[in-house]
């Protein structure tokens, strides 16, 4: 992409003038190393998830009480979904590996406010520890269900004003991030970094910053106004003085219907990225996936109401947020046809990272495609608020999103701390994700068509099956889970050394040292091509 | 692209005033759409309860929010002017002018105080016996015009502490002639509480 040799000098982890010890971490403005700071805290948070979701499935292994009884079960899922949700999932891609790649992608020294940077990751700390502490609070932790419904979200003695402001600093937390990489973006590409030589995370970011910016502070107002409601009974939201708790579920989700787009957004861009890498192509649309990524950005924020269907609307305001829904599915479309496209008579090279994307393809699809369904008026009908959802739920967000974070995490792993790890381990870590994954969610199709509804601590026998191999599924997946870290953090010790580009990459940030620089690059590169030109690999008539 | 050497004292390898900008609008839209989430909120019960809405409007005083309007929009007068004193050079002046905005930011504050007491006093107030004997409609508009104008307070008195750190930078010489960008975004924070206000203020207090 640009001809700047690979310079040598201490690496972002041993930069001699950096504050020494933990100060010159948690202090630092730095974008690699506020990265590094986020994917550690992260993976404290997900680890504490993804044992409250273990616990949930083992409760669910028999009808009646397995392990825990109800209220300690309803608060399990509760916390399962705010953790995994505010703590995980929708800052896990951008600030990750946005924060750590963009500036190098684009060619830049850093974000544009490094000191907000700094901010949002405390605010983001602060949250998650508020998150935490909420759990030992006398009161009890929050048993709503994330989405804080109200009327119940007033009412219930449990600490849902603890939970509620946690929710709220980590959607200030997202919002800065959103608008510091949309600045960053506009002012700081390189010298002949255009629009259309940006790589596509880039432009997935770039979307994903909008929605941040434009719904984040939805939620935050209504988040505020139930812990008001709750402070001192305005009544806005109380339908005893004359509130309504619908209005409530529209303003939750004109943020959180966006907010799953901010968590699947990068995602979709991780994939854009790897792909042609390991097909040795040219990507295949370039522009329609970049524009396709504003599109979903766009129609997404208009889809809000999809989520009540049942709960009471007039029949044109469903048909059409039906219809949007539906609409929505189209840019999603493009960019997995364009991806199938880029695939198709490439040399193709089956590596760890692109095996993670070729999974989370065909969850992404499955995913989708019950999307559609559940966007269908009629089928929405019998499926509202049962497994149906959490499977397609979890097929999107875990399948999709989820996959795309491991793809990135070992397609950039070798760049972000300069060791290769081992290659079985990380396949067989792959195979048991992704059929521990699939056992765990596609039976949820079942019993969601069959009938039970979501949240349930109980149910009826003739479910059990479904159930048991759910809770398998969620043991093979843990153990997937559990391979690929251990994999990964030998790895840290004992991998051999990467070099600057292990991948045959083009875009830039493969042309810095593996770990980069401090300030990334020592000369700002100057970009004369497109992102992905693998036009040595294209044989002539295949380029035309 | 040359560093000047008082970015680079601050921590920055550029100094980019309309990137500086473009991220102080794009944090404005987010307060915007903050209130605009309330905004929804008093849209939607304005028509649900057209009638209860008109007789609450009118416990409302309509001189006081107008005095608070005038003296809010002459705050913004003064931020403006300050920006144009330093961009002039004239330190001294802008100095003047921040202090006369948050004198005048006092006052509108002052002027909520004694306006929300009064309200108090005959018992209008969340959860208060007299509100819940009201219609339901009645409730919710006092709900809503706590919780906006209440916020929009909150919005005040930030505003006041990001200009009295514009003071203080303005005293040290972080502002200057040559640098006002600092200052040219708190003004434009200054110009949203105000403009916030102009529309809260015909919402509750005019439209009867």
């Amino acid at each position: 992409m640009a001809t700047t040799a690979v310079e040598t000098g201490p690496d972002f982890y041993h930069e001699p003038s950096a504050r020494k010890g933990l100060r010159g971490w948690i202090f630092s403005t730095d974008h690699k190393r506020i990265g590094i700071l986020y994917g550690v805290t992260m993976m404290v948070f997900f680890t504490v998830a993804v044992i409250i979701g273990l616990l949930i499935r083992l409760e669910l292994l028999y009808p009646g009480k397995t392990i825990v009884d109800p209220q300690t079960y309803n608060t399990f899922f509760t916390l399962h979904g705010i953790m995994m949700i505010f703590l995980f999932i929708i800052p896990g891609l951008p600030a990750v590996f946005g924060n750590f790649l963009l500036p190098i992608m684009i060619g830049a020294k850093d974000v544009f406010f490094p000191r907000l940077n700094l901010l949002s990751w405390w605010l983001f700390l602060a949250g998650g520890v508020l998150a935490l502490v909420s759990l030992a609070l006398p009161g009890g932790p929050a048993d709503t269900g994330w989405t804080f419904y109200v009327p119940y979200s007033v009412r219930t003695t449990t600490n849902v004003l603890p939970a509620l402001m946690a929710a709220f600093i980590l959607g200030f937390s997202s919002i800065l991030t959103g608008l510091n990489f949309i600045t960053t973006i506009h002012r700081m590409r390189a010298p002949g970094m255009d629009w259309f030589r940006m790589p596509l995370f880039t432009w997935s970011l770039y979307a994903t910053g909008w929605i941040q910016i434009l719904a984040t502070p939805i939620i935050g107002i209504t988040l505020l106004l139930v812990a008001i409601e709750r402070w001192f009974g305005v009544g806005i939201f109380d339908p005893a003085l004359g509130g309504d708790p619908v209005l409530y579920q529209h303003l939750f989700w004109i943020y959180s219907h966006p907010a799953v787009y901010i968590m699947v957004l990068p995602g979709l861009g991780v994939v854009s990225e790897i792909l042609p890498v390991f097909a040795r192509r040219t990507i295949f649309g370039y522009k329609f996936i970049a524009y396709s990524s504003l599109a979903i950005a766009f129609i997404g924020s208009l889809v809000w109401a999809h989520h009540m269907f049942t709960v009471g609307m007039s029949d044109t305001g469903m048909f059409i947020f039906s219809f949007l829904t539906f609409l929505v599915s189209i840019p999603s479309a493009i960019k997995v046809f364009n991806w199938i496209a880029t695939l198709y008579k490439g040399s193709i090279d089956p590596d760890v990272p692109l095996l993670y994307v070729l999974s989370m393809i065909v969850q992404f699809c499955i995913g989708g495609f019950t999307g559609l369904l559940l966007g269908t008026l009629a089928v929405n009908i019998h499926v509202q608020d049962t497994y149906f959802v959490v499977g397609h739920f979890h097929y999107v967000m875990f399948g999709g999103t989820g996959f795309a974070l491991f793809a990135a995490l070992h397609y950039w792993f070798p760049k972000m701390f300069g060791r290769m790890y081992a290659k079985r381990p990380a396949i067989v870590a792959w195979l048991l994700a992704t059929i521990g994954f699939n056992l765990l969610y596609f039976p949820m199709f079942f019993l969601g068509y069959l009938g039970m509804p979501r949240r349930y601590y109980d149910y009826l026998p003739e479910y059990t099956i479904y159930h048991q191999i759910s809770t398998v599924g969620s043991w093979v997946l843990a153990l997937g889970l559990l391979v690929m870290v251990v994999n990964l953090i030998v790895a840290l010790r004992k991998g051999a050394k990467a070099s600057a580009n292990p991948w045959g990459s083009k875009t830039l940030e493969w042309t810095v040292a593996s770990p980069p620089p401090m300030e990334n690059f020592h000369e700002i590169p100057v970009v004369t091509k497109g992102p992905y030109d693998y036009s040595e690999y294209e044989r002539p008539h295949e380029t035309k | 692209m040359k560093p000047s050497e008082s970015a680079v004292h601050a921590g920055h390898h550029h100094r980019d005033d309309t990137g500086s900008k473009i991220g102080m609008w794009l944090f404005l839209f987010t307060e915007l759409i903050l209130f605009g989430g309330m905004f929804l909120a008093y849209a939607v019960y304005r028509l649900q309860y057209p009638n209860e809405f008109k007789l609450a409007a009118i416990e409302l005083d309509a001189l006081v929010g107008t005095v608070n309007t005038i003296i809010l929009l002459t705050s913004s007068l003064t931020v403006a002017l300050s920006i144009t004193a330093i961009q002039e050079g004239k330190k001294h002046l802008a100095q003047i002018m921040l202090g006369m905005t948050q004198v005048l930011a006092l006052a509108f504050l002052v002027n909520k105080y004694f306006e929300w007491s009064h309200k108090f006093e005959v018992g209008l107030f969340p959860q208060s016996d007299v509100l819940l004997s009201k219609p339901p409609g009645e409730i919710i508009y006092f709900g809503l015009y706590y919780v906006m104008t209440g916020l929009h307070a909150v919005h005040v008195i930030i505003g006041m502490a990001i200009l009295a750190v514009m003071m203080g930078f303005i005293a040290s010489g972080r502002i200057a002639k040559d640098n006002a960008v600092r200052l040219e975004l708190g003004g434009l924070y200054w110009h949203l509480v105000d403009i916030i206000w102009i529309f809260l203020f015909p919402l509750f207090y005019l439209i009867h």
